[in-house]
């Protein structure tokens, strides 16, 4: 047992960061093939100037129509987006342990801050589930998959708060933490989580389609 | 549609919706494994990454519902959301691996060709720039290999696929139109011509096969506002006239990429500078976006031109003077195809405002403008489905009338016919307009002398 709790607190998190980083520049390679063998259309399109117009356009908060018409949903999930990034990246205690493997480190978030963020994502991703079992639009699109992802995003915040916390089961939670983030990062290039590099590139195409073709804005 | 009730109740339940002979027909002549392999073939075979990506990145987030017409005229019935329309036909497709039932087929063509206008509004409103639209298309392109495409569409495209034009017009037919109208116009102009086969005229106007069929005063003001404004232009007698492409709608890609082959290969026989369409929304689509691609061009290899464009050039070069301005309020519909299809909204304002005292615009515009509800072979889909159309239409009525204009523009034969529709079954007392019947009701009738 303690070896299967070494090998997850240690090799594996260096595993997992390889699959997800590894595995998002294979799907990258591979749908770069897949387009040069079969729709190498698509580059008769594309130029760098509409897409990077239309992935701005997106980027800028109540700029594109759909936001200001659901402003509470696009305003939790700009937010969530950002500290899904900024909170396990600040966090002092990930900025030690990649300082005890690299010696390198970086500003870290105040703790306090850090810890009433982490809840700010789990409010999100419950408003999330909320929304998808509440607004008809949302839930006739969904299935108990779309549940699953919110679980494997909401399980490193909720462990990962309860673990700083230390209100039971400390040494448990720490390694429920560790193995719920190794499963995230493993996920994501096999999931839709892929959309974290996918979206920017059916962006793109839509940008270069709507500002090179069609003269129009697509946001 | 007894149940309405129910519906009410549970407005995910599939509604009983209307079917035609040909759809029946055809359904009743599958075969398990021609389902099979039909879908996987297309799916499979004829896409690649863009679907991939488009079906595995969807995040069922459902964004995309608030932009669509359907899904807002149906009391936002889940079932008529963009998304919800795909998990309908193509989700369900994939999971399956193609084994799906008669009765699945029956409610995929039925949402693919009567609730969904390929307008690509909601692509505008998917964080991810989904191209909804292009899935809708997929699911007709499988409609059609399995031989379900509805009647009235299909019929269509047979037209095109024995004449090139969409209306089964023969060719004794419409060059006797166009003598026809040209003889009537002389009376008002004299001299007047419609040029057949001028080669090397510098514009070669082309129109839809429904102006000869039953609209020939469109082809008379065509014909003056060419005359007025002394332009240098020529129609073709033969096939490649028409520029509709109603199986650009149907996913009969073969016969459309044949009509948009005709069609420029008409313009290159006549040698013309560049090739000015009538108000229509679709054939632009088909000329310039869509028939152009299937054959091999990027880009059209002619400079293409949507009557919009060409007027606003005889407005604002001075070709064209206006005597008096149109007098009634105004309001503008802006066509998907020509606003979102190609961002002429603004020069569309310009033009209504120079021909009209008082324009009102519509809410919302431009690029977000609502589809008309006719669009994208909908309304070509006919009688069967016209009640539906209309509840379909309700939103598009609600904003018409938000307006309180007297005269409703729309520069575009689709969304002329189908606003049309809704004016009347919805009382909106509002008269349906081309941009051409103004200018050739406010127009300057100079009568044109060489030279001049």
């Amino acid at each position: 047992m303690n070896a299967f709790i070494d090998f997850i607190m240690g090799p594996m998190v260096w595993i997992a960061f390889l699959i997800f980083i590894l595995g998002l520049i294979f799907k990258l390679v591979i749908i770069i093939k897949d387009v040069n063998d079969r729709e190498s259309y698509i580059y008769s399109y594309l130029t760098l100037k509409h897409s990077l117009r239309s992935i701005f356009a997106w980027l800028i908060p109540f700029f594109p129509q759909s936001t200001k018409q659901s402003p509470v949903f696009y305003s939790i999930s700009y937010i969530f987006h950002l500290l899904l990034f900024i909170v396990p990246i600040f966090l002092m205690s990930h900025i030690v342990l990649v300082n005890e493997a690299f010696q390198v480190s970086w500003v870290a978030l105040d703790d306090g801050l850090a810890d009433i963020l982490t809840l700010v994502v789990i409010i999100a991703l419950v408003f999330f589930a909320i929304r998808r079992y509440t607004v008809p639009e949302v839930k006739y699109l969904t299935s108990y998959k779309d549940y699953i992802l919110i679980l494997i995003i909401a399980l490193p915040f909720i462990t990962g708060f309860l673990a700083y916390h230390q209100f039971f089961l400390y040494k448990a939670m720490v390694i429920a933490h560790v193995i719920s983030g190794e499963i995230m990062l493993i996920l994501i290039p096999f999931s839709r989580f892929s959309h974290m590099i996918v979206a920017p590139l059916t962006r793109a195409y839509m940008g270069s389609e709507f500002g090179n073709v069609r003269h129009a804005k697509d946001w | 549609m007894s149940n309405d009730m129910e519906i009410k109740d549970k407005p995910s339940v599939v509604k009983e919706k209307n079917t035609d002979e040909a759809v029946e027909a055809g359904l009743a002549k599958l075969t398990p494994e021609r389902i099979k392999n039909t879908i996987n073939q297309v799916l499979q075979k004829e896409t690649g990454p863009r679907f991939k990506a488009y079906v595995e990145t969807c995040m069922h987030c459902g964004l995309c519902a608030e932009a669509c017409l359907y899904f807002l005229s149906n009391d936002r019935d889940p079932s008529y959301s963009p998304a919800g329309k795909v998990k309908q036909t193509i989700w369900e497709m994939l999971d399956k691996k193609g084994e799906v039932s008669i009765e699945f087929l029956r409610r995929a063509v039925h949402i693919a060709h009567t609730e969904c206008n390929v307008c690509k509004r909601c692509s505008m409103y998917c964080p991810f720039g989904i191209d909804i639209a292009y899935l809708m298309l997929m699911v007709r392109r499988i409609c059609h290999k399995l031989e379900i495409t509805p009647l009235y569409i299909q019929d269509t495209v047979n037209s095109h696929s024995a004449t090139m034009n969409q209306m089964w017009v023969k060719e004794d037919e419409w060059i006797d139109t166009l003598q026809w109208q040209e003889e009537d116009a002389r009376e008002e102009f004299e001299d007047l011509r419609i040029p057949l086969d001028k080669e090397g005229a510098d514009i070669m106007y082309s129109v839809i096969a429904p102006e000869p069929k039953f609209q020939a005063g469109l082809l008379y003001q065509a014909a003056t506002i060419m005359h007025a404004a002394g332009i240098s232009w020529t129609m073709p007698s033969s096939p490649g006239w028409d520029n509709s492409n109603m199986a650009m709608f149907t996913g009969d890609n073969e016969i459309s990429g044949r009509i948009a082959r005709a069609f420029y290969e008409t313009a290159a026989r006549l040698k013309v500078k560049k090739i000015v369409m009538g108000e229509c929304g679709h054939a632009f689509r088909s000329t310039y976006d869509v028939g152009n691609r299937w054959i091999g061009w990027a880009m059209p290899p002619f400079e293409v031109v949507h009557a919009l464009e060409f007027y606003h050039e005889l407005l604002t070069s001075g070709r064209i003077t206006i005597a008096e301005k149109f007098k009634k309020t105004v309001t503008l519909h802006d066509p998907c195809n020509v606003s979102r299809g190609r961002g002429l909204h603004d020069m569309a304002r310009e033009v209504t405002n120079m021909l009209c005292e008082s324009f009102i615009d519509m809410t919302p515009n431009r690029e977000h403008n609502f589809c008309c509800g006719a669009g994208g072979g909908v309304i070509n889909c006919g009688p069967p489905y016209k009640g539906e159309r209309m509840i379909n239409n309700k939103f598009k009525a609600e904003q018409l009338k938000a307006t309180g204009a007297e005269v409703l523009i729309a520069p575009c034969h689709n969304c002329h016919s189908g606003l049309e529709d809704i004016v009347h079954h919805y009382d909106l007392n509002m008269e349906v307009k081309f941009l051409g019947d103004i200018i050739y009701e406010t127009m300057e009738k100079k009568i044109y002398k060489p030279g001049d």
